[in-house]
């Protein structure tokens, strides 16, 4: 299973980075072999809709599962086009590192997204 | 002649001042306002004109055809608002990240995307009882960009009865009500503009709001006015600002509580306060002569 | 994290009086636990009345334009058949982009024969800290004329929830800008409650409508504070009945004050400047009011 992980760092071993469409790189990574490998965010500097194209980017990624923090309605909706599924780090534990996460993944931990987490920010 | 009423700040008695300016320029005009304070329209509220006419304002939105789309992606590419996003095979569009550019209409190689019109305001027009005609435009709840209404309204024909106003044998005069601050529909209020009366008032808040007006008035090269409401409440130095920049002060309203208690209760500036008509009226015929045009 | 927007659907209310208020108050009975944002980018004036100071700024890069390799240009005029928003203009024979009007869509680079238009990022404005006694404060100037599309709003309460978040603050404080477009929905977005500040004037219950209404659009709780309640009390009953009529509460009423002009005069929080004025002592318990409501939303959500 293809992961990619919302991540403020560009390695497995970074923090975490809890936005999605801001955060400034996605780290891919295979959940069997723990292979992974940097993407730079393309949404970063979009004006607006920077969910939608981090989502769609994801998707030709050939990602099959997003972790992050949270999800805009217009993310959500295209993750979920994509057939994607979207699913939330645990909320309240700050210093997250991406292999945590990978982790919980495999334990089978991870929240399901039902709907988007928030109302999305506009301009943003 | 187009004269545009602006402030910076929020609150400042910009609609106060343009409505007055249009009650007593009705007197021997013909007088036209436009209230493109879209997101929170009032002069109405001062002015109780009888509505009669109207209309939509839409912006176009692009709508895929599915059978034509191959989901090449080339729509998605090109939006630089990330209005439309390709992903398993179809095409997503966003509305509310639409700005209506038509790139993706054009770019399309299978011809599969056209454009509707998405409803995003209105124009409401009529005139009052001393023959001022009046239009002003809506933002719909939830929308977030007020410049396409901005832009109709400014378009709107004049309707049957100010026909009349620029074939008249009157000078006319259009007033237009600003929205606050000084960020880009300001700029299109100004835009066509001949003067601009700014309204301020004497605090540290109305100064630095000011500024960010006389910038923009300033680079499009138009003359200002500045009318100082609320005058006596605090030190600001907005009389040495103005020398400074070297714009006249056309009026001083002081702050009384029984001018802000009859403005409170929908009374315009000319009733509540007979005295300033001299003012108001000796600054339109500063307009007039100063600025020229019809 | 809590987050209060503090709103008016008409400017000049007294809003941002309010929020330097409240910030004061929220730093004597939560101290250090509250940051402050001002996210009226078109207007910023918060910091004026917060005594902020040891302020950073940052250049703010956003949106594009099109510009034209004026050396390359054969002034053919098939961009200005693509623009929909008049920004292509020929001045001297010679097409030029008006960088206000033009919006950045790429539009005219598909149709430029021969390449000569580029999309240019653009600086429009800068993001701001500042120290005050009140607790850090992250605010922003949008540079005259550009268009606030609310990323700059987005962008300083991003910056103000991540250092938020950073230092393990109870809240965010948020003055947000007048209207109900773009800039509003981006300061609305996520808030816990938001404070709509309105006067008991005819257009401050006209106004105060539309913002409920988009405050309500995107699910935000709502109260109302009425500004200068005693000035017009007919007025000031309107707007509670309005208020009750779509069950968002009047939690409070100040009375006109000329304390309030004289602090603003004096840039300081009107409760910092004159404690015992009756305009303070409104403020005061507006803001116990609001911690006690903000507990209940929670515990309701």
């Amino acid at each position: 299973m293809k992961l990619a992980l919302s991540m403020a760092g560009d390695t497995l071993d970074a923090a975490f980075d809890a936005r999605f469409g801001r955060a400034p790189f996605f780290v891919l990574v295979d959940s069997e072999s723990g292979e992974w490998t940097r993407l730079p965010n393309p949404a970063l500097e979009a004006d607006g809709g920077a969910g939608v194209r981090a989502a769609q980017f994801l998707a030709a990624q050939g990602a099959e599962v997003v972790v992050s923090g949270a999800y805009g309605p217009k993310a959500w909706t295209t993750l979920h086009a994509a057939g994607l599924r979207a699913l939330l780090a645990p909320e309240g534990q700050n210093a997250l590192i991406g292999r945590q996460l990978l982790d919980q993944f495999r334990a089978g931990t991870l929240r399901e997204a039902e709907a988007a987490s928030h109302d999305g920010h506009h301009g943003g | 002649m187009r004269v545009v009423v602006a402030s910076g700040k929020g609150g400042t008695g910009k609609t106060t001042l343009a409505t007055a300016l249009a009650q007593v320029a009705a007197e021997t005009q013909a007088v036209r306002v436009l209230d493109c304070d879209v997101e929170a329209p009032n002069a109405a509220l001062f002015l109780h004109p009888q509505w009669s006419s109207g209309a939509e304002v839409t912006r176009p939105v692009p709508r895929v055809d599915a059978e034509r789309c191959t989901a090449c992606g080339r729509c998605a590419e090109v939006c630089q608002f990330n209005a439309l996003a390709v992903v398993a095979g179809a095409v997503l569009v966003f509305d509310e990240l639409c700005h209506g550019c038509g790139r993706c209409t054009w770019i399309c190689p299978e011809q599969a995307i056209h454009e509707e019109p998405l409803t995003v305001g209105q124009i409401e027009a009529g005139r009052t009882l001393e023959g001022i005609d009046l239009a002003q435009g809506l933002l719909r709840i939830g929308q977030p960009m007020g410049l396409p209404v901005l832009r109709a309204l400014k378009h709107w024909p004049p309707t049957t009865a100010s026909a009349s106003v620029s074939a008249s044998p009157l000078p006319w005069i259009e007033i237009r009500d600003a929205p606050p601050g000084a960020s880009c529909p300001v700029v299109e209020t100004l835009r066509g503009a001949d003067a601009v009366v700014l309204v301020t008032e004497p605090t540290a808040f109305g100064l630095h709001d000011l500024r960010q007006v006389v910038g923009i008035v300033q680079e499009l090269g138009l003359p200002a006015w500045v009318v100082i409401n609320r005058d006596g409440i605090g030190e600001a130095p907005i009389d040495a600002y103005c020398a400074e920049q070297g714009l006249p002060i056309a009026l001083r309203l002081p702050l009384e509580r029984r001018l802000a208690e009859a403005l409170a209760r929908g009374q315009s500036l000319p009733e509540a306060a007979p005295e300033y008509r001299p003012a108001i009226r000796h600054l339109l015929e500063r307009l007039r002569y100063e600025v020229g045009g019809s | 994290m809590k987050e209060i927007v503090i709103l008016s659907g008409k400017g000049g209310t007294g809003k941002t009086s309010v929020t330097a208020a409240l910030a004061h108050q929220a730093s004597l009975t939560q101290p250090g636990r509250w940051l402050l944002a001002d996210a009226d980018v078109d207007a910023a004036n918060l910091a004026l009345l917060l005594e902020a100071r040891a302020t950073v700024a940052e250049p703010f890069v956003s949106g594009a334009v099109a510009v034209i390799d004026r050396d390359a240009c054969s002034d053919c005029g098939a961009c200005e058949t693509a623009c929909r928003y008049e920004a292509l203009a020929q001045i001297d024979g010679h097409w030029q982009v008006d960088p206000i009007a033009c919006e950045g869509c790429g539009a005219c680079l598909d149709r430029c024969p021969s390449g000569d238009l580029s999309l240019v990022a653009q600086t429009v404005g800068t993001c701001r800290r500042s120290e005050t006694p009140y607790g850090p404060l992250q605010h922003a100037h949008l540079n005259p004329g550009q268009e606030n599309s609310g990323k700059l709003v987005t962008a300083v309460k991003r910056r103000a929830q991540a250092e938020a978040e950073a230092g393990g603050c109870g809240g965010l404080l948020v003055d947000g800008p007048p209207g109900i477009g773009c800039p509003v929905i981006a300061a609305v977005s996520g808030a816990s409650l938001a404070l709509l500040v309105t006067e008991p004037t005819v257009s401050g219950r006209e106004d105060l409508e539309r913002a409920l209404a988009t405050v309500r659009h995107f699910g935000v709780p709502a109260r109302i504070c009425i500004n200068k309640a005693d000035l017009y009390p007919e007025g000031a009953r309107a707007i509670e009945e309005l208020g009750t009529a779509l069950g968002v509460a009047t939690i409070a009423r100040l009375p006109f004050d000329l304390s309030m002009a004289e602090a603003l005069a004096a840039g300081r929080p009107v409760t910092a400047h004159r404690p015992e004025a009756p305009v303070s002592l409104a403020l005061a318990e507006l803001w116990t009011t609001l911690e006690a409501h903000l507990a209940a939303e929670a515990g309701s959500a």
